[in-house]
């Protein structure tokens, strides 16, 4: 009987060992919004790699940094650059952050497909989620007050039209809070006198895109800088990223990685 | 042998039902440890009684209150529609209602209480929104209204089935009674029933409301979302719930935002807490009785 059990035990410990020594972990956290790029990617360079284990959790920007800080994700997906205060943390704590770009994201202004208004400068779109202007008539538009339709203040997308857009003034009171990209799209689509923000993945029939200073946001405005609501994906590593880290994040910046992050809706580095 | 099977079954049950009350304790000691800390950065009344929310800022502001208000505004609301169906379904089915009815709405009814509460949330935001929003003329559809509307439809099997429970239980000699002495069948439940079954029935709506202020995800996608106190009922809400919902997903461990949310937790857990309290001392005088 006893013999029994020491046996088990032993195939038991055997084989876990055996399983961990087998797969090399990669572990990334943060950013929802890079979340379906590191999967798809992850999901790639596992086929081709198999001994090689990824595993992948949302969470959000923030939640990804400080993941990273502490050591518990190798990776650290980022839909923003860190903060200073987050650098000055990691540092304290010995860790190195280092910013690999994977992918390029644009923020489109979108309004009600009836609306006549095609373009906004950064200045009324501010004066819009302040609500200094509160009707669509201030910027050229029909006699129709305005919705202001925003992200959680939480989510990194906020956080990226905070700093390009509103210079981190505070969105009025009044304005709806909603959860997601696709719920924004949705809301914009049936409110005529709406306006909200979403990514470029999530663009649909129902909405319409509005200039931003000009410029439309697309694929060749984003990559060359001039559309004013651009932004970079990141993923940081502690130091410069080595042996398997180092090869899954140069497969995603590869000609075969950009490809998987147009798939996903985003915008290729070059 | 008997006595060891016995025994054991006692064990088991016994475990069980400590395990329970642990978890509960654990549920609320975790709440109030990392929710607390943030009483250290806001006083307590300035995070219940001044209207500032913006955590994220970089000047962050706690206070709560229109959030606070938010979540009792759309419960109240929710409660106006479903008590008149709610408790009268309850009067139908246990008054009226032949057994063979009976046997069929019952079930039907409590089947709205099986809906998942993202389809109720998806249904009100995709329909009923753009149509509240063309009945009533607004600027948008995501407000009380449409949040109550769907929130209300959300809690009536609640309502109806402990009604229900509590009304079935009158004695049926009381309904005799009554009928003996001339009372029309209106006069008998009016008057000797409903009075008999009060403390069940409100049972029953404080039960909804728990129910109703807890709710998350329906408020998360059909109440609108703007941190402000509501001029009407046409105007967005941010309910506590959907706040904690919408914005937990992004903090950080440990830091002022993640604490305000759990505070935020604390006092939606003391709500119904409380309410649950008064439910169950008002269930246990009508078992006196």
């Amino acid at each position: 009987m006893n013999k029994k059990y020491i046996i088990v035990a032993l195939i038991l410990l055997l084989a876990i060992s055996f399983a961990v020594a087998k797969s090399r972990k990669i572990t990334c956290s943060g950013s929802t919004t890079v979340l379906p790029i590191a999967q798809a990617a992850a999901e790639a360079y596992m086929d081709k790699h198999p001994d090689v284990n990824i595993s992948i959790r949302g969470g959000g920007s923030g939640v990804g940094i400080a993941a990273l800080q502490n050591g518990s994700a190798d990776i650290a997906n980022s839909s923003r650059v860190m903060k200073a205060k987050e650098i000055s943390q990691a540092k304290s704590k010995g860790i190195n952050p280092t910013p690999y770009a994977v992918a390029l994201d644009g923020i489109a202004i979108v309004v009600h497909k009836s609306n006549s208004v095609a373009n906004l400068s950064i200045a009324q779109i501010r004066d819009i989620y302040n609500g200094k202007i509160k009707n669509w008539s201030e910027v050229g538009g029909p006699k129709l007050p305005i919705v202001v339709i925003s992200r959680d203040v939480a989510s990194g997308t906020f956080e990226v039209f905070n700093e390009k857009a509103l210079g981190g003034s505070k969105v009025v009171s009044s304005a709806q809070l909603l959860a997601s990209n696709n719920a924004v799209a949705s809301t914009v689509g049936s409110t005529p006198g709406g306006i909200g923000y979403i990514g470029l993945g999530y663009l649909t029939e129902e909405i319409k895109t509005v200039k931003v200073n000009s410029i439309t946001p697309n694929t060749k405005t984003v990559q060359d800088g001039s559309y004013p609501l651009a932004r970079k994906l990141y993923m940081y590593t502690n130091g410069k990223a080595k042996g398997d880290l180092g090869s899954y994040i140069a497969f995603i910046q590869s000609d075969a990685g950009q490809k998987i992050v147009v798939e996903q809706g985003f915008i290729a580095l070059k | 042998m008997k006595t060891f099977k016995e025994k054991s079954f006692q064990t088991i049950t016994y475990t069980a039902a400590l395990f329970t009350v642990a978890c509960l304790l654990g549920i609320i000691f975790g709440l109030f440890r990392e929710g607390l800390p943030i009483f250290k950065h806001v006083g307590l009344k300035e995070f219940l009684f001044t209207n500032n929310w913006y955590p994220a800022h970089a000047e962050p502001g706690f206070g709560a209150l229109a959030l606070i208000v938010g979540s009792l505004v759309v419960t109240l609301g929710s409660l106006i529609i479903a008590i008149p169906l709610g408790l009268g379904a309850a009067i139908f089915l246990s008054e009226m209602a032949g057994p063979r009815l009976r046997e069929i709405t019952k079930p039907v009814i409590e089947l709205l209480a099986g809906i998942p509460s993202v389809v109720y949330g998806l249904f009100g935001m995709a329909f009923l929104a753009p149509l509240v929003r063309e009945w009533f003329d607004l600027d948008t559809g995501l407000n009380v209204f449409t949040a109550s509307l769907i929130l209300g439809v959300m809690i009536v099997p609640v309502i109806c089935s402990m009604g229900e429970d509590a009304l079935s239980s009158v004695p049926k000699n009381l309904r005799e009674a009554s009928l003996a002495l001339g009372a029309t069948r209106a006069e008998t439940i009016f008057k000797a029933v409903i009075p008999a079954a009060k403390n069940g029935l409100a049972g029953s709506v404080l039960m909804g409301f728990g129910r109703a202020i807890g709710e998350t995800m329906v408020v998360l996608m059909v109440a609108g979302g703007a941190a402000r106190i509501p001029s009407s009922i046409f105007d967005p809400v941010r309910p506590l719930t959907s706040t904690i919902a919408a914005e937990m997903g992004e903090t950080v461990m440990g830091d002022l935002h993640y604490q305000s949310l759990f505070a935020l937790a604390i006092i939606l857990f003391l709500i119904t807490f409380v309410s649950n309290l008064i439910t169950e001392s008002m269930l246990l005088k009508r078992g006196k009785k």
